[in-house]
């Protein structure tokens, strides 16, 4: 399979790649680790006239605690994520989730910024980035501005993205010490998308749920934040009924399609379980 | 389109280019430099056949232009071999152990566990299998090729070798 012909532009800051596409505009798209991309060039589903990609652009490689937060340059890729003991330490649900993305070739080229920017439901990281609180900073030609995870997806491949801006830098709040967390992911073997997956970050106190956060992988147009569920969660000591409340809470915002992953209500209730699990693991994580 | 020029490293030799920038860098390396060893499975990302050695990274060359390599040092399974010639650690390790059976995957699965072994010089089996997820064999069944891994380490580590436990 060969895509079709296009023109090849490898800028090396941002300020230029921004340039480029705007003024290229519908007819360029920017090249990440292309794993997503190119595969859909390769079918022809996607026929950009121009690739601009990021890959020289150093500024996009940031790995940094600054403050109460962590920024990762938006070409950070999961491999290296997964090698950061930065964010090992600090953020450890993100290589917990990294490591259920693809296959290890693919983490070595595959991104964080393409992965949160692409607007694929599929992808794993979009419903981590909300569960955890993430920000994203959008640069176009104007400028950077910050958007917030959990408002950042439209629908299907939709984002807030404006025509010529690119993702890149995405910051992330370094969740209390002794958190627990857990990312949990069905699929139908390496390298699929989620069947239906859950990120589930939370603090204890004395046996108690002091904050609750949760995101859903594949099961919406969108990822999703599951706010009634995490508030349901807090101040239970997550016995069996409150549990099952918030389990059905976060069920009920689901709206999955039926596919060859299965039916709409299975990848629901798979959700359900998903996040039972991450729960679950989160709390025997917590400390304290 | 325009052709983009590009200078990379094969096998530790020079090599300049002009490539269309749509070429795959498995068709580059397949058909411009003649090199066949890496091999196209399922041309959609999922084989690992493809799988070449790009600037310590582990890569599926049927999924990365040619134009993406500008610059970079890359491995096939030509360049694998002892500089006299004689067989790699890996590629003993593939034929003491029966690492191949038709050996479509075996230069995807060789550069692979190459790559594996310089960041984990000595992996259980567990890690051994995580690391080749992204190669598919539709042969072996994967036992003699974990095997072969094994062998491969130890043999690298300078430590007897153990089988392992099926
Ligand atoms: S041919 Fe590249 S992954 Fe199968
Ligand atoms: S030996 Fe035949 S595919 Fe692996």
């Amino acid at each position: 399979m060969i895509p079709g012909t296009f023109d090849y532009h490898r800028p090396t800051t941002v300020e230029s790649a921004v340039a480029l596409l705007l003024q290229l505009g519908e007819d360029a798209r920017p090249l990440a680790g292309g794993h997503s991309l190119i595969p859909l060039m390769k079918t022809r589903l996607s026929a950009p006239e121009h690739l601009v990609d990021l890959a020289a652009i150093e500024g996009l490689r940031r790995l940094e605690h600054v403050g109460d937060h962590v920024v990762i340059g938006a070409m950070t890729t999961q491999h290296a994520v997964i090698n950061s003991t930065l964010l090992t330490d600090l953020v450890p649900i993100l290589r917990e989730t990294a490591l259920v993305i693809a296959d290890p070739q693919i983490r070595y080229k595959g991104t964080i910024g393409g992965n949160c920017a692409n607007g694929d439901p599929g992808n794993d990281m979009p419903a981590l980035m909300q569960c955890l609180g993430a920000s994203y900073q959008l640069t176009g030609t104007g400028g950077h501005r910050e958007v917030s995870a959990r408002d950042f997806y439209l629908g299907a491949y939709e984002t807030a993205l404006a025509p010529g801006e690119i993702l890149t830098e995405i910051r992330i709040p370094v969740p209390p010490a002794g958190h627990g967390y857990g990312y949990e992911k069905l699929k139908r073997k390496v390298g699929d998308y989620a069947t239906a997956a859950a990120a589930v970050v939370i603090t204890m106190a004395a046996g108690t749920c002091t904050s609750a956060s949760i995101g859903l992988t594949n099961v919406s147009e969108t990822p999703l934040w599951a706010a009634e569920a995490g508030r349901i969660l807090v101040g239970s000591t997550l016995d069996a009924a409150t549990v099952n409340a918030a389990v059905a809470a976060a069920e009920a915002i689901t709206n999955p399609a039926s596919d060859m992953r299965g039916p709409a209500e299975y990848r629901t209730k798979m959700a359900g379980i998903m996040l039972r699990r991450a729960l679950e693991r989160a709390r025997v994580r917590a400390t304290v | 389109m325009t052709k983009s020029h590009i200078k990379v490293t094969i096998n530790g030799k020079a090599v300049e280019a002009l490539v269309e920038p749509r070429t795959l860098l498995i068709h580059f390396l397949r058909e411009q430099q003649n090199l066949t060893g890496a091999h196209i499975g399922c041309d959609t990302g999922h084989c690992g056949a493809c799988t070449v050695d790009m600037d310590e990274m582990s890569v599926k060359s049927c999924m990365t232009f040619a134009v993406q390599a500008n610059g970079a040092a890359i491995t096939t399974i030509e360049g694998v071999a002892n500089a006299d010639g004689t067989l790699s650690a890996l590629q003993e390790g593939f034929r003491m152990m029966h690492g191949l059976q038709c050996g479509y995957c075996t230069p995807g699965m060789i550069l692979r566990a190459h790559r594996l072994l310089q960041e984990n010089a000595d992996p259980t089996e567990d890690e051994i299998r995580h690391g080749i997820a992204g190669n598919l064999c539709r042969c072996t069944g994967y036992v003699n090729i974990v095997k072969a891994i094994q062998y491969a380490a130890a043999k690298i580590n300078g430590t007897p070798y153990q089988e392992a436990a099926e």
